[in-house]
């Protein structure tokens, strides 16, 4: 899965580098409210889970996300 | 759970009114680069909308509205028992909107007229209240009208929200007849999350003062004041994507209802990115979903409503099932499914 995801997370933020699994993505240049928003839409049509606010206010890095997906799937 | 089942009431006619200026978001905001404007665009699918001016209130586009109805529709109105009107951009702090618009429409002094302060969610839940006052045997006919004023609300230089709103106004004919058939509601509201989107002053609770009308700087460079509406749209989209899609299949399942037997889903016009994720999320084809946010923006309790006189006029012939939800400012969350038969559908008029 993690392979998989960092590709896709990659081309959903449209990415110049391919995304890596310790990278704190609200540091990303192009990260804002917009980016969010794909993020929490990707997530909920691929594996079904709407991650809710105040946990994604907690993560950091990608792994965060690829986590959370695990433990909820 | 609030479910309610109708017989044999449905809708007659509909009718809707928007602004004669059209307001482009890729080249009229000034307040953003067209680069920005340009992101904002793609992202919300709003390519123009419709601004009111200074002198033109919600309720003047459902007077527009309404007359084009009961007009062409030939309706007698002393038949009309009863005016609803929903808006949250009214007249008056007092009296009620509806009761100025049973006068200028010349209806009777033996109809209720009233409002309801609801947004998104307005049409579905003033429709449920519409159609349970018809299972009144004195209630003939009931007009129910949405309006809004939503540029009126929000300001241009918040990035949220500058170029999203747009303004129209609908008049809805209720009333009895064999071919309606059977119809269902599912209404729900979540209190909890009233700050999602809200306005914090001009009422009881923050009065009106010199401090609020200061337009202020906050979070992500969004500027507005006090006095003009806020929007948490993360907060928002999480809301709609969890719930709508439940409020659909409880509905679906209230009602017996395949979702594969229904002609047409007419949805609250929130923004595209929301919109087509509920389309992929619930796996709905696409020529089953109309849209008319490109050419009207979100117009609030109004946008399903004016979807159907704006996309479905040449496609609601003969029966079909169709389902509508309305969702937001609340949180209030509505979904119906209605058995649709040859309504009669106005052309938007322009004033």
């Amino acid at each position: 899965m993690e392979t998989k995801f960092l590709e896709q997370f990659t081309e959903l933020l449209e990415m110049e580098q391919p995304v890596k699994l310790n990278d704190i993505f609200r540091e990303y240049e192009n990260w804002d409210s917009l980016a969010y928003l794909s993020v929490i839409s990707f997530v909920d049509e691929e594996y079904g889970i709407v991650i809710p606010r105040e946990e994604f206010g907690k993560m950091k890095t990608v792994k965060d996300i690829i986590d959370f997906i695990a433990a909820n799937s | 759970m609030a479910s309610f089942t109708y017989t044999n009431i449905g809708i007659a006619g509909l009718s809707a009114a928007v602004p004669k200026y059209v307001y482009r978001n890729l080249t009229d905001n000034n307040n953003f680069t067209a680069e920005d404007a340009s992101a904002i665009v793609e992202k919300t699918g709003i390519l123009e909308r419709r601004v009111a001016d200074e002198a033109t209130c919600a309720s003047d586009l459902c007077f527009a509205a309404s007359e084009q109805l009961l007009n062409e529709m030939n309706i007698d109105r002393t038949e009309i028992d009863a005016l609803i009107f929903i808006s949250q951009t009214p007249d008056f702090r007092m009296p009620a909107t509806g009761i100025i618009l049973q006068h200028r429409l010349n209806l009777p002094k033996s109809c209720l007229a009233f409002d309801i302060n609801l947004g998104c969610s307005g049409f579905v839940v003033g429709l449920n209240l519409a159609y349970s006052l018809l299972q009144q045997d004195s209630v003939r006919k009931v007009l129910l009208l949405n309006g809004e004023t939503r540029t009126k609300v929000y300001s241009f230089k918040d990035r949220q929200t500058g170029f999203l709103f747009g303004d129209a106004g609908t008049a809805c004919l209720v009333d009895k007849n064999q071919k309606y058939g059977q119809s269902w509601f599912v209404l729900d509201s979540d209190g909890a999350k009233s700050d999602y989107i809200s306005i914090k002053t001009g009422g009881y609770r923050y009065p009106s003062n010199p401090d609020s009308f200061i337009e202020r700087e906050r979070e992500n460079g969004r500027i507005y004041s006090d006095e003009q509406g806020y929007m948490d749209g993360a907060g928002v989209f999480e809301f709609v994507i969890t719930e709508v899609p439940r409020s659909i299949k409880r509905t679906l399942q209230f009602a017996g209802v395949e979702k594969e037997q229904v002609d047409y889903f007419v949805f609250h016009q929130a923004n595209k990115f929301m919109n087509e994720h509920l389309n992929r999320k619930l796996k709905l084809e696409a020529d089953k979903v109309p849209f008319s946010l490109q050419k009207f923006g979100n117009t609030s309790s109004v946008s399903v409503p004016i979807t159907i006189v704006s996309e479905l006029s040449e496609k609601l012939s003969g029966v079909n099932k169709v389902l509508i939800s309305g969702f937001g400012v609340g949180l209030s969350l509505g979904t119906a499914i209605l058995t649709i038969d040859n309504p009669w559908l106005g052309k938007i008029s322009e004033i």
